[in-house]
């Protein structure tokens, strides 16, 4: 059984720059259910990251306007005291960094501990300690007992991203945020650790947000796909539907730009990802990097458009979309 | 551990042989030597080089230098040509009270510095901020000499709530309470005024520390693991920013040096500070030799505390 | 012919310790590698973090200093010749992997370009800008753009003048460490297909060196999959993924996510034969130190390290 686990209404997070606020997350609208990965992908300045932030409050200088319920409680308003008793509990994140990610003068049990001593305080120093050597063996770290002791410097990147794990799982969150949990690794740790937050989400029930730049990551591991470009999210859908329907162009353009079975030339995407004071306030902030598509095609104001039950796209360019390489003609011919 | 602090002392001994080389050969380098002072001037040359001779004044300088050196090992730093006695003896009490004067300003420059730098890192950029980090502007543009001048008018002469010199009131009986109170109130002025302006640097490297662990990742995971701010600092911020800060003590110990020479001179301090001025405008050298030996040996012994208190204190160092 | 020929190198790091810092023991990081290229293809070096690939590159261009075996280019000996020798230097030339911190951010884009053709051509003022200039635009970027610096670009365009600098001097191989890890998915395209079209107009040389599977493939004429300094297969592009032999090649082709989701489940139960295959056999494929064997041709073109057999 599926249950909405949280629930965002449009969600803007803007950063002060000079006199100006900047929303580098823009009207973002999304849901989670629990047993259920929702799938995050953007490149660099996308938002993503600072979407994951302002879920679990992690911003220190940033303006939150819009609502996040977790469990129907407006966690994008509530007291600081009354989140840091959901953060590390009922909400838990996975940083992307290993190698930065834990207090290299903590030892490692110590560290996974103290997620226990803030949200447990009744369990006793031995059970404690009984649970921390569990969850290091829980995420495959030979050895635990050696490893209590032992500093982050001590260990590769891919035991410290386990530790890393250990410690958001710790207390058997509701919803974990993996923000590219895999980025820094190699791909056999990353199969490995790919394959544990599965594990883990299936065990736990949780519902997981994984953000992402890797589209090969997504297709394995999501059933939701939400895109994002500038801010906002253009597309979100469910993961088969994605990748064999995408509409949005930069959905499009994005899976084009991948190397597949049998592609002579990569598509590249003309221009660059505008800069946040650059981003236009008006109009579909992706018509600059496809100017042969027709000004008309595009909204004033994009909305998202329910295109099938489940399936939205932002602004209605898509349906005018074609590859310059493939003619206009072709490509309406081809749809229609 | 244990071989990188042994590796660290061993690297101190060239060092100080080298520092003694160096001295030795600066010496050798003063006109006059040792004879000069001692005989009568109406001696004529053939005597005195003959002298010079029988004295072993006229061997090569290592030879020179090795004699030299095995008198140091033994506490022998030499006759002072003023005073004519042995400097050790010159040197022994002004060592103890300058001693005194560094560890009580070492002391008020952390009970000022630690304080300050937390509340500068953790609230920066706000009022408080400002005003701390303004502090340490006008300390770092202050010099000693005219601050401390300063102090000892305003305090010493207007206020008079400090003696205006010495170390301790003639008269009284060592060891008694009245002896060790009357040291102390020497002592506090010339080191609070060290002290004020000495801080300003550990104060702005206590800042940067916290200001920059605030915004590692690390910081984040903790906030994440639902830490309140206040556990966030002083369980991780803190702990993080102070330890370059211990490892940064052995070379305050190389700041105070300079600082003695100032404060000491200033507040008519007898301590190893004056004596060196003393000595250097009286061209006493084999006194001047010996202080700078002794500084150079301190500050050199600064550098392995601090590098040892780094490797004890920091997991990454002591592991390996 | 052969433009690059390795035979058996090795680079050893010494591993120091005690009290006199005494060296005890070295790092194989690159332990008996030879490979070849032709003129004209492009050769991938893939690895896992710490498998020596990078290493290897950075010796054949001479910034690691080599134990021994032999680095031939168009059939002389640049062993030991360091970055010393002008003329066989100019005709290698290397991209690195974070165009961030490769370029110097006081320097203008013109004195980065412009930084081997002044080590090895002497041109006038003039010749030099106008040089540069045409370097840029085959890169792709603005001409006017000599006089800025490197932070008014972004991550793939100073990966370009990255390329435009390697490309200056018109060397005849290019070794690329990693050249688009660093960069997003749309940028990589960029960087990429760009690489693949001045290689034809220049008839370049390269040794591309990735831990991305799925690029290399894209990329690369023959590959060779390097663990823990030496070889453990090589062969073409079609030898390594459709017929992987060596357990740790099937290991990493396994682990690439597939970008079909409707394979999810395909994927997870290859990876998980995989790596049964992996626990059970694991001693047919390494030696008592866990290092591959010595390599065994299967074909003409494809070697495998596996044991001698007999």
């Amino acid at each position: 059984m599926r249950n909405k686990l949280l629930e965002i209404n449009n969600l803007k997070t803007s950063f002060r720059i000079g006199d100006n606020y900047y929303a580098a997350v823009d009207d973002v609208s999304l849901t989670v259910n629990n047993n259920e990965i929702l799938g995050i992908v953007g490149e660099s300045g996308s938002g993503k990251s600072a979407l994951a932030f302002s879920i679990m409050g992690l911003h220190t200088r940033a303006k939150i306007e819009g609502n996040i319920f977790y469990k129907g409680q407006d966690i994008a308003n509530i007291s600081p005291a009354k989140l840091n008793k959901l953060r590390g509990d009922d909400l838990a994140m996975i940083f992307q960094d290993p190698l930065t990610a834990l207090n290299p003068l903590m030892r490692i049990g110590d560290q996974i501990a103290e997620t226990l001593i803030l949200h447990k305080p009744e369990m006793s120093q031995k059970q404690r300690k009984e649970r921390v050597l569990e969850l290091i063996d829980l995420v495959r770290i030979p050895r635990p007992e050696h490893v209590y002791e032992q500093f982050p410097h001590e260990l590769s990147g891919g035991m410290r991203q386990r530790v890393v794990i250990a410690i958001a799982i710790a207390n058997r969150p509701d919803l974990l945020i993996a923000d590219e949990p895999t980025t820094a690794l190699d791909v056999t740790i990353q199969a490995q650790i790919l394959d544990l937050i599965r594990e883990l989400k299936n065990d736990l029930d949780s519902g997981v947000i994984l953000i992402t730049h890797d589209l090969g990551v997504v297709a394995e591991m999501a059933d939701r796909v939400a895109v994002m470009y500038a801010g906002q999210i253009v597309e979100i859908a469910e993961v088969h539907t994605l990748f064999e329907n995408p509409l949005h162009p930069y959905t499009k353009s994005l899976l084009n730009s991948v190397p597949t079975e049998g592609q002579e030339k990569l598509h590249v995407i003309q221009g660059v990802v505008p800069s946040l004071q650059k981003l236009p306030r008006k109009g579909c902030r992706f018509a600059a990097r496809i100017p042969w598509v027709d000004a008309s095609a595009h909204e004033e104001y994009p909305e998202l458009h329910e295109v099938e039950p489940g399936h939205f796209v932002r602004c209605t360019c898509y349906s005018h979309f074609y590859f310059p390489d493939e003619s206009k003609e072709a490509y309406a011919h081809g749809n229609s | 551990m244990w071989k990188f602090i042994v590796r660290r002392i061993l690297i101190t001994i060239p060092q100080i042989i080298l520092l003694s080389v160096l001295l030795f050969l600066l010496a050798q380098a003063m006109p006059g030597d040792a004879l000069s002072g001692l005989v009568d001037p109406n001696v004529s040359l053939e005597q005195k080089n003959a002298l010079r001779e029988k004295l072993g004044l006229n061997a090569p300088w290592y030879e020179k230098y090795g004699e030299w050196a095995s008198g140091l090992v033994q506490g022998d730093l030499g006759q002072s040509f003023r005073f004519k006695m042995p400097v050790s003896d010159l040197i022994e009490q002004r060592m103890i009270n300058t001693f005194w004067l560094s560890l009580a300003t070492l002391i008020i420059t952390y009970i000022i510095a630690i304080p300050l730098g937390i509340l500068s890192g953790r609230y920066n950029d706000t009022i408080l901020d400002s005003s701390i980090t303004g502090y340490t502007y006008i300390g770092f543009a202050t010099p000693l000499f005219i601050f401390g001048l300063v102090m000892l008018w305003v305090f010493g002469y207007q206020l008079q709530w400090f003696p205006t010199s010495g170390s301790v009131t003639p008269g009284l009986e060592p060891g008694s309470f009245e002896y060790v109170l009357s040291k102390a109130q020497h002592l506090l002025l010339p080191a609070i005024s060290m002290a004020l302006i000495q801080t300003v640097s550990t104060v702005q490297y206590l800042r940067s520390e916290i200001v920059d662990t605030k915004q590692r990742e690390f910081i984040i995971t903790a906030r994440a693991k639902g830490a309140s701010e206040s556990r966030v600092y002083n369980k991780h911020i803190l702990r993080n920013s102070l330890l370059p800060i211990a490892a940064f003590f052995g070379y305050e110990i190389t700041f105070l040096i300079g600082g003695t020479v100032f404060v000491e001179m200033i507040f008519g301090f007898p301590g190893m500070g004056q004596l060196f001025i003393e000595s250097i405008l009286l061209r006493d050298y084999s006194v001047v030799n010996a202080v700078v030996l002794i500084f150079g040996i301190a500050a050199i012994l600064g550098a392995l505390l601090s590098d040892i208190i780094l490797s004890l204190v920091d997991p990454r160092i002591r592991i390996k | 012919m052969a433009i690059l020929k390795v035979n058996d190198l090795k680079v050893y790091f010494p591993i120091k310790a005690g009290i006199f810092n005494r060296t005890v023991d070295h790092v194989k990081a690159v332990d008996g590698v030879s490979f070849s290229i032709e003129q004209g293809k492009t050769y991938g070096l893939v690895g896992e973090s710490g498998s020596g690939k990078t290493t290897t590159g950075r010796a054949v261009i001479g910034l690691e200093s080599i134990y021994s075996g032999k680095v031939m280019f168009n059939g002389k000996d640049i062993t030991n010749f360091g970055r010393k020798n002008s003329a066989l230097r100019k005709d290698v030339q290397m991209i690195f992997q974070d165009p961030y911190s490769s370029l110097n951010p006081r320097k203008r884009i013109l004195d980065i370009i412009a930084e081997p053709l002044r080590n090895f051509e002497n041109l006038s003022m003039q010749e030099e800008k106008k040089r540069v200039q045409s370097l840029l635009e085959i890169v792709g970027l603005s001409p006017e753009s000599i006089l800025k610096y490197p932070h008014e670009f972004s991550g793939g365009q100073r990966q370009r003048i990255g390329i435009a600098r390697a490309i200056a001097v018109r060397p005849k191989l290019i070794i690329a460490d990693e050249p688009v890890s660093a960069l997003d998915v749309s940028v990589q395209a960029q960087v990429l297909n760009f690489m693949q079209d001045i290689q034809k107009e220049l008839n370049l040389t390269y040794l591309f060196i990735s831990h991305d599977l799925g690029i290399v493939k894209h990329m690369c004429d023959d590959i060779a999959i390097m663990y823990k300094g030496r070889y453990v297969e090589q062969g073409t592009t079609a030898d390594i993924f459709n017929n992987p032999q060596h357990i740790y090649t099937k290991r990493l082709v396994s682990a690439i996510p597939d970008i079909n989701p409707r394979n999810r489940e395909k994927q997870y139960h290859f990876r998980q034969e995989v790596q049964r295959e992996y626990a059970n056999s694991y001693n047919d494929y390494f030696d008592s130190e866990g290092l591959a064997y010595g390599l065994q041709p299967i074909s003409d073109t494809h070697l495998v390290a596996l044991p001698e057999r007999g």
